[in-house]
């Protein structure tokens, strides 16, 4: 087949290039500059999209020889990544920018020119197994799986996407880039998100939304126990940076429960209150199997390396609904739910939905 | 594989080679008072004579340097840097707005460092300077003019510019005249002196020699501050070991691409009208750019609408094909050119465009490979810019 590599400049996606040339692909590699500005990207280590990531790709395909170009991704990566990323914080949702990025970036533009220029499929770093059966499951190296951000891609994308990565594990995929004389194999991994040079997530936000002042309000006493300077600055769960004027009555620490953006306003309560038992979720996506039409028992996993709780998801007109066995607390409009079909040869990815609540 | 993109570098000449390896094999710096020393020198010096004597210049005008960024650098800054200091009003800077970034960057370098103020003369719709802008530019700023710079001929479009017509309106009002020639030499006739021009920039690696080295000829009654301090060789302009085997190589190089020049124009641009007779009716929406008669006998470059130059190299030079876009990377991302924007096309025909150029080692073989693949490549890359179209 002839292919395209995504090559982000990291050690993952060079040794994933590297194989579909070993399986006898016809590779073409491609770094995508997504930044506008590559000075405000975190640089070097840390991040995906800066020059010298670029520099690192472009070494490693020639060390692998195959042809290599930069795609210039900036306007789409803005507008369907970052713009969206503001924009649900603003909604007081906490949207996951990688999903969105591979949902919209590297297996819809990216793909959809590489199909146009006769590619067959796009080839990916991501650990995560995609095999002849056409099943999305997890990697051998769970600590390492990216499934859940790629559960949203539908049939279409993944019948053209290819994983050489989720039979290793990390470490065996930075000896193997070792041994092929890729200088990236030490290469630290990338955590944060690639857009916040700094990794100040809520000084970006304030910076596009600007300061908007409101209320910390208690779920208990429904008093005003504090202020903020922007309600698209907290998440649901989060505890730290809450600046409470007052300690709450009952003494005990508090955790954001909602954000309001109608209201402006912050509610919080203590840690039980957070505990969720249902979850809502919107815009799903069936990759294992048909969609299903009676409830479905599996697991169900709400955040990206979040714990996985087992439920019953039933499908509605516009959605889905999921019965968590046990209560899962810090649960965020925004995250995907991804429903997960345990199996012994690497839990199955079923579907996918956006949370609603 | 079908090399088309001789002006980005073409091959060496065997003879080049054979001279840069014979001369590498001996000891000597040019600047040694032993033998071999001398016979390094010898070996420099000859080469400049040989350079100069294809070239109309005098010897002692042919300052050798690290290629044709170095040249470049060191006419724009060094002769500002001496102009300046020579009369401190004398700080602007007169260039076009198709050169090359070795000296466009150099230019907007002295704007943003050293207080230059630059008058840009812009080109026509086929690249080309017109001299009577230039009259204008000097009647309103003359006295106060450090050097304008323009080049022979340009390296995207291949458009070639009227020098000589350019160099005599400069030496109307006494300004000194440098221009960029490494696209025209061994292309087109060059000779400094019947020019006028003051300053002429020369690389090796266009013309079948060595990349990394190259001259400036500079006038003698013309100072350049040098870039480099050090030994002082090269009047003192151009410090540094010299690079007697790089010398030589280009030496033989320039020689035998300006001896040769008249016969391998005829030929290349033969092929030349070739390549474009038959892309035109292969892609008979192609736009054809550049000055179609005062123009480098191996460029052809065209415009495919409705495509991306980018996608259109990446599926020719999956081909086998090697042709190149003429844009510059900024920050790793192509831009638009800036010659075709000067040219007054927009950013997407700017974006849809791809230079092909041929030199000495050419066939109809290359043609017919290109002609071969074109329509696919073409009919692809449209399919992909159509996504791009607004959601
Ligand atoms: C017109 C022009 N000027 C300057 C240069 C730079 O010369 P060099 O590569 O020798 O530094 C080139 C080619 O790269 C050129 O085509």
């Amino acid at each position: 087949m002839r292919v395209l590599a995504a090559m982000s400049g990291g050690v993952d996606s060079a040794v994933a290039a590297a194989r579909a040339v070993a399986a006898g692909h016809d590779v073409t590699g491609v770094h995508l500059a997504l930044a506008r500005n590559p000075q405000t990207y975190r640089t070097g280590a840390r991040g995906c999209c800066t020059l010298e990531d670029s520099r690192d790709a472009r070494r490693a395909a020639d060390v692998i020889g195959i042809p290599f170009y930069v795609w210039d991704m900036a306007d789409r990566f803005h507008e369907d990544v970052v713009d969206d990323f503001v924009a649900e914080y603003a909604a007081g949702r906490t949207p996951n920018p990688c999903l969105r990025c591979n949902e919209k970036i590297k297996f819809a533009a990216v793909l959809d020119r590489a199909v146009a220029l006769g590619f067959d499929a796009v080839v990916t770093g991501h650990h995560a197994r995609l095999g002849r059966d056409g099943l999305l499951r997890r990697s051998v190296d769970v600590a390492k799986d990216q499934s859940y951000v790629l559960a949203v891609l539908t049939r279409a994308q993944l019948d053209r996407s290819i994983f050489p990565l989720g039979d290793s594990t990390k470490a065996e995929v930075r000896a193997e880039a070792a041994r092929r004389g890729l200088a990236v194999a030490d290469k630290p991994d990338s955590h944060d998100i690639c857009f916040i040079a700094d990794g100040d997530t809520r000084g970006f936000l304030a910076q596009r939304l600007g300061e908007s002042p409101g209320d910390v309000v208690d779920a208990v006493s429904g008093a005003v126990v504090g202020s903020h300077t922007g309600a698209y600055a907290y998440t649901v769960g989060q505890r730290r940076g809450l600046h409470l004027d007052r300690p709450a009555p009952d003494g005990r620490p508090r955790y954001v429960l909602s954000i309001t953006p109608k209201t402006n306003t912050v509610t919080v309560g203590p840690a039980e209150a957070l505990e969720v038992s249902e979850v809502r979720a919107t815009r799903p996506v069936w990759t294992g199997g048909e969609r299903p039409t009676a409830p479905v028992e599996c697991e169900v996993q709400l955040r990206a390396h979040g714990d996985v709780v087992p439920a019953t998801v039933e499908v509605s007109a516009d959605g889905l609904a999921a019965e968590l066995r046990r209560p899962v607390r810090g649960v965020a409009a925004g995250q995907a739910i991804v429903a997960y079909r345990p199996d012994p040869a690497g839990d199955v990815v079923l579907g996918s939905a956006t949370i609603t609540g | 594989m079908a090399y088309l993109d001789h002006a980005a570098t073409t091959p060496m000449l065997d003879e080049a080679l054979e001279a840069y390896v014979a001369t590498a094999r001996e000891v000597g710096n040019a600047s040694s008072l032993h033998a071999a020393g001398r016979r390094a020198r010898r070996r420099v010096e000859e080469s400049r004579e040989r350079v100069a004597a294809v070239l109309g210049a005098r010897p002692s005008e042919v300052i050798f340097t690290g290629g044709g960024t170095e040249s470049d650098n060191l006419a724009v800054k060094g002769i500002f840097w001496a102009r300046r200091a020579a009369r401190g009003d004398q700080v602007r800077v007169v260039s076009s707005a198709v050169e090359h970034h070795a000296v466009l960057d150099a230019v907007d370098w002295l704007a943003g460092h050293e207080g230059a103020e630059v008058g840009w003369l812009p080109v026509d719709a086929a690249g080309r300077l017109d001299p009577d802008r230039l009259r204008v530019e000097l009647a309103a700023h003359g006295d106060r003019v450090a050097l304008v710079t323009a080049m022979w001929a340009n390296n995207e479009v291949g458009t070639v510019q009227p020098v000589a017509d350019l160099a005599a309106v400069a030496a109307e009002h006494g300004v000194p005249f440098h221009t960029d020639a490494i696209q025209a030499v061994g292309q087109v006739p060059v000779d400094f002196a019947a020019s006028g021009v003051a300053a002429l920039t020369v690389t090796g690696h266009k013309l079948g020699g060595p990349a990394g080295v190259g001259a400036l000829l500079l006038a003698r009654d013309v100072a350049a501050t040098p870039l480099l301090h050090g030994g002082g060789q090269e009047r003192d302009v151009r410090s540094g070991t010299l690079d007697t085997a790089g010398i030589v190589a280009f030496a033989v190089a320039v020689e035998a691409a300006v001896k040769g020049q008249q016969e391998y124009a005829a030929r290349v641009a033969a092929l030349r009208d070739e390549l474009v007779e038959r892309v035109r009716r292969a892609v008979p929406e192609v736009i054809f750019n550049g000055d179609p008669v005062a123009r480098l006998p191996g460029n052809a470059h065209f415009s495919f609408p409705g495509c991306e130059g980018d996608a259109l190299l990446l599926l020719l030079d999956a081909q086998g094909i090697a042709c190149s876009t003429g844009s510059a990377c900024s920050a790793g991302v192509a831009q638009p050119s800036h010659v075709l924007l000067a040219m007054g096309a927009d950013d997407d025909r700017a974006r849809s465009s791809l230079r092909f150029t041929l030199g000495h080692t050419s066939t109809r073989a290359d043609v017919d490979a290109l002609i071969a693949a074109l329509p696919a490549a073409v009919d692809r890359a449209r399919r992909a810019a159509a996504l791009r179209t607004p959601r």
